[in-house]
């Protein structure tokens, strides 16, 4: 490991232990905005960590901003951190500026469509998108769609847009927002945009799951290791044992797919490995979830212990930007449609 | 807590061309008639096709060439065996000689086993078993029972070894056997032997397996008289050296690809255009299969760099294992068919072989439930 990622490792860690304790998650899910962490992520330059360094980026590198944003769900930070690194990055990529402050992206669900419009002044979009991450709270998001057949990616207010706000089941926002001829204030073509939106937004909800997955693994061997039934710690069961060795194998294959996607996705979502990632680490989490409840009894079943921050965003998590079915179905049709002896050469390039 | 951490691997520059040299190799021996591709590519034993994968190097890749080797990189040794593999090569004669046996004798043995069984086995002439398992000695592998006494210039060894694949066809299996006598530590006192199955004192019957093949053997030793200088390691470090050589046996592709066949058969037998049920699950196989590959390069570089992954070796078995045995039971659901007894020349015969051989995958090289007590003890639980 280099020792500018140990270094931002340490630093990361820190002001999540410090801004990011327990009443700061619980009051994010009363809808309040948890301000002091924010700034305390700004003060890094965290969210602009995943921006080129000509855009306002912080001089990370892609894979660095990616085990920022994994520590951040580990943590289970209850921010957008997601959301500004991926606005801001298509608005980059567009040529647009990337404001101050957290953004959203819209639409995130593929039954969604924005629909733009080029005025003489000004660019406006209209639509309805669901279930928008931290809607309500964001004050822009980077909205992407198609004009005239091509891709186009937009910065708006959410001023005015919010028409109901519900929860996932970590208790994270999820807003409906409507937009009708609101105008953009910035706007600019970008190849492909809703389907780089969606695979980025996929991308990055695998390395957040890997995450999560992670300290999932770690509370449930703790507590193995300390709750004592029939005389002895019940990780010395060899029925936990194996449970736990499974959990692992889950664990090991997320980080290892999440990774691998984001090796192949510094400049832009490599489609194969995010469907590989999204496909993958889905599946580990809801297979490591169960094992992680099944490990704490009764105890993890309550909202006193910490287990539900990781596990209720990892069953939030793998549906969002997609959920296993839609991109194994994807990666599935094309592997079918190139025929069955592309398929090696297609992996081995890896 | 034992960190698993599967960085990714730089592939070596000489990687395309290798890989393209093997693939072109294969294609033209199948063009030729050689072979069909094998619908169980390491247990099939083809020894004119080892003896042409000695004569272009793609056997003891990784050792000195003094000893008929080619040093060359773990990651390109790994690049062949992947592509031989995936192309259904019959590799089956040469597999543990290449795989673990060379390692272990270039490691621990005396200079002569070096100088007289390394080079064959590079030339693909020479060829190994695995002499680990016996009757009342199968994951509990510190019970066995085969015993080693010592005598004038060597020693006499006397026991029985089972599902020992291949020993019919072998030259040399190499031995666990109880040299001390049983200690607290039960795994003192053991100790490896280099064994040339021509010698007198060697039987070997056959043990049909599953599908009616005969690839395991009962070997019994009978006062087999064993050198001083084919003993490997040190006197009593068996045990060590049994555990080391076991995170080569797997962690490699041979680990998720003995279904590979049957995958791309079902892609091909389902066709350009599946239905939603097909692609889902075809999708699915594929993100397990790119992922398996990403956790076992990482670990054929962690060999490279001398690190002993023995608990991540565990954990890519486990897993890869799980997802090679998943396979007959999806696509059966998805293609109408009845599995049937054969060698694999239909699709109707390639799942029923699957079938019945995907049971051996959890257990040969280590259970599932070994490997998983494995794990726990890496996470911190034993």
């Amino acid at each position: 490991m280099s020792d500018i990622r140990d270094d931002l490792l340490k630093t990361v860690d820190r002001i999540f232990d410090e801004h990011c304790p327990k009443p700061v998650r619980e009051s994010a899910e009363t809808g309040e905005w948890p301000g002091g962490l924010w700034r305390a992520l700004e003060e890094i330059g965290l969210d602009r960590a995943a921006l080129p360094e000509a855009a306002g980026g912080s001089g990370l590198d892609f894979e660095d901003a990616m085990l920022a944003l994994r520590r951040s769900a580990y943590h289970a930070a209850p921010l957008p951190l997601a959301e500004t690194m991926l606005g801001g990055r298509l608005l980059a990529a567009a040529g647009l500026a990337v404001p101050q402050g957290a953004l959203t992206v819209a639409p995130v669900q593929s039954g969604d469509q924005l629909r733009f419009t080029r005025g003489a002044a000004e660019a406006t979009v209209s639509g309805a998108a669901h279930r928008i991450p931290w809607g309500d709270l964001c004050a822009h998001a980077v909205v992407a769609g198609e004009l005239d057949g091509k891709g186009v990616v937009g910065l708006v207010s959410t001023s005015g847009a919010v028409r109901g706000v519900e929860k996932n089941l970590a208790g994270e926002p999820r807003a409906l927002l409507e937009f009708s001829s609101t105008p953009l204030t910035a706007f600019a073509p970008l190849q492909d945009a809703p389907a780089r939106l969606q695979a980025e937004g996929a991308l990055y909800r695998s390395v957040q799951m890997a995450g999560a997955l992670e300290r999932s693994l770690e509370y449930a061997l703790q507590y193995a290791n300390e709750r004592v039934q029939f005389g002895r710690p019940i990780g010395k069961f060899q029925a936990i044992q194996h449970m736990l060795a499974v959990m692992a194998g889950h664990a090991a294959a997320a980080s290892a797919a999440a990774d691998a996607a984001v090796e192949s996705s510094r400049l832009a979502p490599d489609d194969f490995a995010v469907a590989v990632a999204k496909s993958r680490v889905g599946e580990a989490a809801g297979k490591g979830a169960e094992i992680a409840h099944q490990v704490h009894g009764a105890m993890g079943y309550t909202r006193e212990h910490n287990l539900h921050y990781s596990t209720r965003r990892l069953w939030s998590w793998r549906d969002e930007f997609g959920n296993e079915t839609w991109w194994q179905s994807r990666l599935g049709r094309a592997v079918a449609a190139s025929g069955a002896d592309a398929l090696w050469p297609m992996l081995s390039r890896l | 807590m034992h960190e698993f951490r599967f960085e990714p691997v730089q592939m070596p520059a000489s990687a395309e061309a290798l890989r393209g040299e093997v693939r072109a190799f294969i294609a033209a021996e199948v063009a030729k008639g050689a072979f069909t591709p094998s619908r169980n590519s390491w247990s099939s034993f083809d020894a004119d096709f080892s003896r042409k994968c000695g004569e272009r190097g793609y056997l003891g890749m990784r050792w000195p060439k003094k000893y008929g080797g080619h040093e060359r990189s773990a990651l390109e040794r790994y690049i062949v065996t992947e592509e031989m593999l995936a192309g259904g090569a019959p590799v089956g004669a040469h597999w543990i000689a290449d795989r673990q046996s060379g390692h272990q004798i270039l490691g621990h043995g005396s200079e002569r086993a070096k100088r007289t069984i390394l080079p064959k086995i590079a030339a693909g002439t020479c060829f190994f078993g695995i002499g680990m398992s016996e009757p009342d000695s199968g994951s509990d592998l510190a019970a066995v029972r085969t015993r080693a006494t010592q005598v004038e210039g060597g020693w006499k060894i006397t026991g029985t070894k089972v599902w020992t694949s291949g020993a019919h066809e072998a030259h040399y299996l190499i031995a666990l056997a109880r040299t001390g006598p049983k200690e607290q530590d039960r795994h003192a006192g053991m100790t490896q032997f280099i064994v040339d199955l021509s010698h007198p004192g060697v039987s070997v019957r056959p043990i049909y397996n599953l599908y009616g093949g005969h690839d395991f053997n009962e070997v019994v030793f009978e006062d087999y008289f064993a050198a001083d200088d084919m003993v490997l390691g040190g006197v009593g470090v068996g045990w060590k050296m049994v555990t080391s050589e076991l995170a080569f046996e797997r962690s490699g592709p041979d680990r998720f690809l003995s279904t590979y066949q049957l995958l791309i058969e079902s892609i091909r037998a389902v066709g350009p255009d599946p239905d939603a049920r097909s692609a889902n699950e075809i999708g699915r196989f594929v993100a397990h299969l790119a992922t398996l590959r990403r956790m076992s390069t990482s670990v054929a570089g962690m060999l490279e760099r001398g690190a002993q992954p023995v608990v991540e070796a565990a954990l890519v078995k486990d897993v890869g294992t799980a997802f090679e045995r998943e396979i007959p039971e999806i696509f059966r659901q998805l293609i109408t068919t009845e599995p049937t007894l054969g060698e694999g020349a239909s699709y109707a015969e390639l799942l029923g072989m699957t079938i019945l051989r995907a049971p051996g995958f959890t257990i040969r090289g280590g259970t599932r439930e070994i490997l998983r007590g494995m794990i726990a003890r890496g996470l911190g639980l034993r």
